[in-house]
């Protein structure tokens, strides 16, 4: 009865969460709708990264890869094909003479992911600690580098536009939703559990007989394919995209997400995305002047990050385990 | 073949990059060895010095010089009592992450800062005389390279010294092989900490100084790309041992100018990714590090 009640909250709570940013995305005003669409993006994509990090506690740099194929396999593939084969002239024949619709390309992008993270895993989950940093980092590298070079798969090093806007807060919010979904079912499955047990003590998850590389392969598969929808959501929000927008700054920043929410929790990963873009939204609206609760608050230009970092910093420092101490949500309880 | 396009130009090229990195290696290598800590935000220090040098252009060479190393090393040092102690013992990812917010931050300000007077991006034109080439048995080579290359030799031999044959010394090498342990023996851990910080603030201060007389132009980014490229090499080599360390980013640094200076431009677009498979190839095959021969990885510390 507990643990089902405990099951309930665990999924309920961040479903919520993210259910109410949409429904404010859809009353707010389009220039501020933006914003909510970018928070909801946030969470698909640092909820993907944790149910490889959070769970294995090894440290991924290689996510955003999955996120950046994702994106330009959706992107490329749904661009309209009477302005394709008038501006993306390189492509190979059968990228440029075929074009999906909106939840096809979803698909595929998570597909494409997920068989990118199986492939790129099966040789690096051996690895851990700061190797598997680096080895991940090396793979978002070796991906930035051919999507900007090979301009027979995509554009190249300008950029993807003309991608239909399909993203809409309706669009964002089930993506979101599915994602955490995903997360929730997975780390409460069997084989989530056994990750889970490596991640807090490896020696001891294999002497009871948790072979610790497959499942560290499963969750990287499975956090690729996740990523990868969320690359799709992404490119049908911002319409257009460069291999710039899904690279470095982009996983530095949802990294510093999921730890500011709390690394181990899919909790955290959905407090940490939704607080840390709402932070940004609201200073970049404090940039050109904004009243709150009746003071008109009006930050100099270029502060915003400056504000941003120091209160990342500050959360980092203050509180180490992240703002939800990495726990999942739970009804309060009587000693 | 490629070999044959290798001139002698641009291996020195390739050498003077080496000894930088090897510098800013030993830089993230110390902090690591007695705090367990990957500073991301050590290009930021550099970058500071780069600032320093830049906003001092006018002053007597000496004197931008001294300026520069005590902003860094003031900077290095409040950076160590503000994020490293609190965060002393956390993991690894906390630790890393909130040195990638403290590199944010310090580049936002940086940004601020250029930005006063409109134009980004300042120029340290101070001691760019370095850039000439002198003659030296009928080939050219730039002053910088040799400059370069002295001052990482005296560096590394001061700190070997220094790691040798003092007390101090015997304590931050204890500290880094097992700081508890070496606590419990009396090992003052907030001094060893400072002495690994400073020195690692004034190897930061060097390079900078050497990488204005190359990039003159100093914008927030600058050192980035090569703080990346280090902490690759680093844990390429071996980021548990200071040698290996070293050793490490010296490598990284040479194989990116041999082959920058090497291959034609056109032949280049690919040249990242060959060079990161080959990093993954390492550490899959030496995940302890390409240098750290007979020794197993050593265990993450809690």
């Amino acid at each position: 009865m507990r643990r089902g009640a405990d099951a309930v909250v665990e999924l309920l709570g961040p479903s919520s969460l993210v259910v109410a940013v949409g429904l404010v995305a859809t009353t707010a005003s389009l220039a501020n709708q933006v914003y909510f669409m970018n928070a909801l993006v946030s969470v698909a994509i640092v909820v993907a990264i944790y149910v490889f990090v959070g769970n294995s506690g090894v440290l991924s740099f290689g996510q955003i890869s999955f996120v950046a194929v994702g994106a330009f396999a959706a992107g490329v593939m749904t661009v309209p094909l009477e302005s394709k084969q008038g501006v993306l002239t390189t492509l190979f024949p059968f990228l440029r003479d075929h074009t999906i619709g909106n939840v096809p390309s979803l698909l595929l992008a998570a597909g494409l992911g997920g068989v990118f993270a199986f492939l790129v895993g099966l040789p690096l989950m051996r690895l851990s600690g700061l190797a598997a940093g680096i080895a991940t980092f090396a793979v978002l590298e070796i991906t930035h580098n051919i999507l900007r070079e090979w301009t027979k798969i995509g554009p190249g090093a300008t950029t993807l536009s003309l991608v239909p806007e399909t993203t809409g807060p309706l669009q964002a919010t089930i993506g979101a939703l599915a994602v955490i979904a995903v997360a929730f079912a997975y780390q409460r499955s069997r084989l989530g559990r056994q990750l889970r047990a490596s991640r807090e003590d490896p020696l001891a998850a294999r002497g009871v007989g948790v072979h610790v590389h497959r499942q560290r392969l499963w969750a990287f598969t499975l956090s690729g394919a996740l990523a990868g929808l969320a690359g799709g959501l992404l490119v049908h929000q911002l319409g257009s995209i460069t291999t710039e927008q899904v690279y470095l700054e982009l996983t530095f920043l949802t990294l510093a997400m999921l730890v500011v929410g709390g690394l181990t929790s899919l909790w955290g990963a959905v407090v940490g995305a939704l607080a840390i873009s709402g932070l940004d939204s609201f200073l970049s609206q404090a940039e050109n002047g904004v009243h709150v609760l009746g003071v008109k608050l009006d930050l100099p230009a270029g502060t915003r990050l400056v504000f941003l970092a120091s209160i990342m910093a500050l959360v980092l420092i203050l509180r180490p385990s992240g703002l939800t101490g990495g726990r999942e949500l739970r009804f309060p309880r009587r000693a | 073949m490629i070999l044959a396009a290798v001139n002698f130009q641009t291996l020195s090229d390739a050498v003077g990059l080496g000894a930088i990195y090897a510098l800013m290696a030993v830089g993230i290598g110390l902090v690591f060895g007695v705090l367990r800590l990957v500073n991301f935000a050590y290009g930021q220090l550099v970058m500071a010095g780069a600032y320093t040098l830049a906003f001092t252009s006018a002053w007597p060479v000496p004197l931008s010089i001294a300026a520069c190393f005590g902003v860094v090393v003031a900077l290095s040092l409040a950076m160590e009592t503000v994020v490293f102690r609190p965060l002393r013992g956390q993991s690894p990812a906390v630790m890393l992450v909130t040195t990638f917010a403290i590199a944010f931050l310090l580049q936002a300000i940086a940004l601020i800062i250029d930005l006063r007077d409109d134009t980004l991006g300042e120029v340290a034109a101070s001691i760019t005389s370095l850039n000439e080439p002198i003659s030296v048995g009928g080939v050219d080579i730039r002053k910088i390279t040799l400059v370069s290359v002295a001052v990482a030799a005296f560096a590394l031999l001061a700190l070997a010294l220094l790691l040798t044959r003092t007390t101090i010394g015997l304590h931050t090498r204890a500290a880094a092989a097992d700081f508890r342990t070496a606590r419990l023996l009396g090992v003052r851990a907030n001094r060893v900490i400072a002495v690994s910080v400073v020195l690692s603030g004034l190897l930061a201060a060097a390079v900078a100084v050497m990488m204005t007389v190359q990039f003159p132009l100093v914008s927030p980014d600058f050192a980035l790309r090569d703080t990346i490229v280090v902490l690759v090499g680093v844990v390429v080599g071996g980021i548990d041992r200071l040698w290996t360390a070293t050793l490490g980013g010296f490598t990284i640094g040479f194989v990116s100018g041999v082959l920058n200076g090497a291959l034609p431009t056109d032949k280049t677009v690919y040249l990242p990714s060959a060079v990161f498979a080959l990093v993954i190839l390492v550490l899959l095959l030496r995940p302890a590090g390409l240098f750290a021969w007979g020794r197993r990885a050593a265990v993450e510390r809690a």
